[in-house]
């Protein structure tokens, strides 16, 4: 069989290129331009709120971060109270969920029986998607009455004389204390998982080594995997760290509403977030409105800010981890 | 001794040369192993071994791959309860006591019975801190630091870290982490080493050191040892066992023990056809 | 001490030795006790939700609309309808424009660019939803009124780094061999891309997808600020402000009437149970696509 004559086209580079090239670069336009979109995203999206609350930045300035005030009728506002409910039911929210839900993850990589892993774990990871507005309805229907009715008088009762519950039992369920509960609640689930997964990682060789030179399993918990996953646990603390500091719907339908700095978890207060998504529907005046969109951007920043932080945190302990010094 | 020239690369002269064992009525007695069997779940990895290890020797466990040396091993520092399917029948006798009796505790098994991995795993601490946590975990906290220097200078690691203790361990190189973790092992003054392959993920350099350590140690511990390299048992060891793989009609596969014997004696007048098929070269 | 090599190589637990196990005793205790109360807390909800919500329901409260003011009964499918809409146009809006990301991140961009689309993803993941809300408000809503794609678009945002990531780390597990056995076939990158890549990860993109639904169809915030003016009736017009689920829990919440309270309980159910279901799913449908990409 003789070879047919290769026609001039038959291997002819230039045009299978040309389509490849149209592919090519359509391919790398359209997932570019996306990427590209998703960045300025952000940047547009600080923009609209620097845009919005532009009115109460020129009215107030900075001293809006340091004032008390919050008066629609006078038409004067400041950030300080919810910068600081913010903040503190965060804190609390974090301090109790992290221990929690580093236990909850260590029992579920290392301590639990095989069987029992599998479920809890479903289980636990089934509590991150509860929309927040549910456990919202539950924290008013039940925590708020289990603290009014139980949990609150006990606390005063026995803890009364510390700053954290003091002012007697609170006349309602709206308090300090059902908000740190509702987002402590919040933060476990992703916390919990995310801890797991990290211990998950743990080289076998590294766990088997610890336990042949005499270990009991917690001494190699504490010697072994939680040093090798330090960064990853702290990111993941910070990361429902996060999600507290920004939780709005929950929060406002707990947390009572009300101005004031308080350290007495029986009192009510307000958060940047829940105070947003309380009055923005009603907000009278546009430099009402202003304000509140004023508060979105601190709680922006602190939310930026966070993250930033985090990022910083796990840098530092992967460099530690991986042998630099 | 006969130098027959059964194992090509050895020169029978260094068999010939070596130290004279101390004969069997001078040697004691570390592990007696009895019928020793293990399944995990429905296969079994090894069946009916038999021997037992003597005190201040080093002992190697030779054979072709998957016939069962290191679940042997881990039976001795009882590491297979690790595994949920792993089943361990007949009996070990450590010092006239039974490994896996009632009233035995894993943890303490481990403490007297030491364990070297194949992969050199240092933790995530200082070099100073990988060698010192296990003493300090079992209750020896006075003279921490001599007694982390003793085991560095034990492990031939001593000179090459001393300026940099508090330096993360994870920075060495393969062959001085796999001394590291010598090291560690011998810092809580164990009587027994157990090295599971600990030269094969280095290089030739690094693996004459470990083997020189091994002589070295073997006046103060008493060590097992299990290689796939047979020249590496016939340099170092004075007794040697050799596993090998039962098939059965139904394509398992199961681990015995073949031949136990002085090394020497291994390696130049075999007793069992199936070992001098070995340490021949014939297969394996 | 426990021992020395002296004292005879005792099997035996020394007292230290049992000081130590019961310390690991202890800390196992600790470690079941938390996974407790995880595991009660979430009884807890599903069961207060289940039960509560239960009594309330029946047939009308699927097919009706809103009572008027002031009446009992009535039911909630305006908002079943409108967040289904919701729900669909923001997955519609999020998928193509996450997994382009994806790609992008996986397959095309440089080290450099990788990383700072990265963290602009992790920032978008971690922005409070009401910021979104309030965003999606000034760039949409003001001056033209609440509709239901306002709220998708939002919602769309927020699922957005949820699918590019999933999309990413699907792509990441995708062997180089393949890509280099089309490569040297002569086949052109986007072919390969498109032809033999993606057909392989559809699987883990469609985990991805079912994960970020789930979250999209909880969320609240951004509800109140582009959607929440909306009709009571029954309506599919995605360019309508229709009614939507988690809305209307929350406006059940503010309002005194207790028969609203009960409606509140039984539209939770309904979004609980369509959360967790899609939340069950996702997962059987990752350990199914783990267990194809390790073969």
């Amino acid at each position: 069989m003789s070879a047919p004559a290769a026609s001039p086209r038959a291997f002819a580079l230039g045009r299978r290129r040309f389509r490849d090239q149209v592919g090519d670069s359509t391919l790398f336009g359209l997932t570019g331009g996306a990427s590209f979109a998703a960045v300025g995203l952000v940047g547009l999206l600080v923009y609209e709120l620097f845009h919005q609350s532009w009115p109460a930045i020129e009215e107030f300035g900075l001293g809006f971060i340091t004032s008390h005030a919050w008066d629609p009728v006078k038409n004067e506002f400041g950030a300080l109270d919810f910068i600081w409910g913010t903040l503190y039911t965060s804190a609390l929210a974090v301090l109790l969920a992290a221990p929690l839900s580093i236990a909850i993850g260590l029992f579920l990589s290392e301590l639990a029986p095989r069987g029992v892993r599998g479920i809890v774990g479903a289980l636990v990871e089934m509590l991150a998607a509860i929309p927040s507005v549910v456990i919202g309805l539950w924290g008013v229907f039940i925590v708020g009455p289990f603290i009014h009715d139980h949990l609150a008088p006990f606390l005063d009762r026995t803890l009364g004389w510390t700053p954290f519950f003091s002012g007697g039992v609170p006349a309602a369920g709206n308090t300090l204390l059902t908000a740190v509960i509702v987002l402590t609640i919040m933060i476990i689930p992703i916390t919990a998982s995310i801890s797991r997964e990290l211990f998950l990682t743990v080289p076998e060789e590294l766990e088997q080594g610890s336990l042949a030179l005499g270990m009991t399993r917690w001494e190699m918990v504490r010697g072994v995997v939680l040093p090798y996953t330090r960064g990853g646990v702290v990111a993941a603390v910070i990361l429902g760290l996060g999600r507290a500091i920004g939780e709005a719907i929950a929060v406002t339908q707990v947390i009572g509403g009300l101005l004031g700095i308080h350290i007495s978890l029986f009192e009510s207060g307000d958060t940047l977030a829940s105070r947003i998504a309380a009055q923005y529907q009603g907000a009278a005046t546009d430099i009402q409105v202003a304000s509140l969109v004023y508060l979105a951007l601190i709680l922006l920043a602190i939310s930026l800010i966070t993250n930033f932080i985090a990022q910083l945190i796990v840098r530092r302990f992967e460099f530690q981890r991986v042998g630099g010094d | 001794m006969p130098a027959t020239d059964t194992v090509g690369s050895i020169a029978p002269i260094e068999i010939a040369q070596r130290e004279r064992q101390p004969s069997p009525i001078q040697r004691s007695v570390v592990f007696d192993v009895r019928d020793l069997s293990v399944h995990y779940g429905k296969s079994q990895a090894i069946k009916d071994v038999s021997l037992e290890i003597y005190g201040n020797m080093v002992t190697a466990l030779i054979g072709p791959s998957g016939c069962g040396k290191s679940t042997f091993i881990r039976c001795l520092n009882r590491m297979n309860d690790l595994i949920p399917e792993a089943r361990v029948e007949g009996e070990i006798l450590y010092h006239d006591q039974n490994l896996y009796g009632a009233g035995v505790d894993a943890v303490a098994v481990r403490r007297w019975i030491g364990m070297v991995f194949q992969k050199p795993n240092p933790f995530p601490k200082s070099i100073y801190d990988n060698v010192a946590w296990g003493p300090r975990v079992h209750g020896m906290r006075k003279g921490l630091d001599d007694r982390v220097e003793r085991a560095l200078r034990q492990a031939a690691l001593w000179d090459e870290v001393k300026n940099r203790l508090k330096r993360s361990a994870v920075a060495l190189s393969g062959g001085q982490q796999q001394r590291l973790c010598i090291a560690r092992a011998l810092a809580v003054e164990p009587d027994v080493l157990l090295l599971d392959e600990p030269a094969s993920a280095l290089d030739p350099i690094a693996t004459s050191a470990i083997e020189d350590l091994i002589h070295e140690l073997k006046s103060e511990y008493t060590i097992v040892i299990v290689t796939h390299n047979m020249q590496q048992a016939a340099r170092v060891a004075d007794m040697t066992a050799f596993f090998s793989l039962d098939v059965h009609d139904d394509g398992s596969r199961t681990g015995v023990l073949v031949e136990y014997d002085e090394t020497p004696k291994i390696f130049t007048q075999p007793a069992d056809s199936r070992t001098e098929g070995y340490v021949t070269g014939r297969f394996g | 001490m426990s021992g020395t090599r002296d004292s005879g190589y005792s099997l035996r637990p020394t007292a230290q030795l049992r000081r130590r196990k019961l310390v690991n005793l202890a800390m196992e205790g600790i470690g079941a006790a938390a996974a407790l109360v995880g595991v009660a807390v979430l009884g807890l909800v599903v069961w207060a939700v289940a039960k509560r919500g239960a009594a309330a329901l029946n047939k009308d409260f699927f097919t009706d609309v809103p009572a008027t003011f002031g009446e009992t009964g009535g039911g909630i499918a305006n908002s079943i309808v409108g967040s289904i809409v919701i729900v669909l146009v923001a997955t519609a809006f999020a998928m193509p424009f996450g997994v382009l990301v994806g790609i992008y991140l996986n397959e095309i961009a440089g080290q450099r660019v990788t990383r700072l689309v990265s963290l602009v993803l992790d920032v978008l993941n971690g922005l409070p939803a009401i910021v979104i809300g309030i965003f999606v408000y000034g760039l949409l809503v003001i001056g033209s009124g609440h509709a239901a794609w306002k709220a998708s678009f939002a919602l769309a945002i927020i699922m957005l780094p949820l699918v590019a990531r999933s999309t990413q780390e699907v792509l990441r597990l995708v062997p180089e061999a393949l890509r280099e056995g089309s490569t040297a076939l002569g086949v052109a990158r986007w072919r390969t891309t498109v032809g033999v890549v993606m057909p392989t990860v559809l699987g883990g993109i469609l985990t991805g997808a079912t994960l970020a639904v789930a979250r999209a169809a909880g969320e609240t915030a951004p509800l109140l600020f582009t959607c929440s003016v909306t009709t009571s009736q029954v309506s599919w017009q995605p360019t309508e402000a229709l009614q939507s689920i988690p809305l209307t829990i929350f406006q059940f919440l503010e309002s005194p009437n207790p028969d609203d309270h009960a409606k509140a309980w039984a539209a939770s159910l309904v979004l609980m149970t369509f959360v967790l279901v899609l939340s069950l799913l996702s997962k059987a449908l990752l350990a199914r696509s783990r267990r194809k990409l390790s073969r």
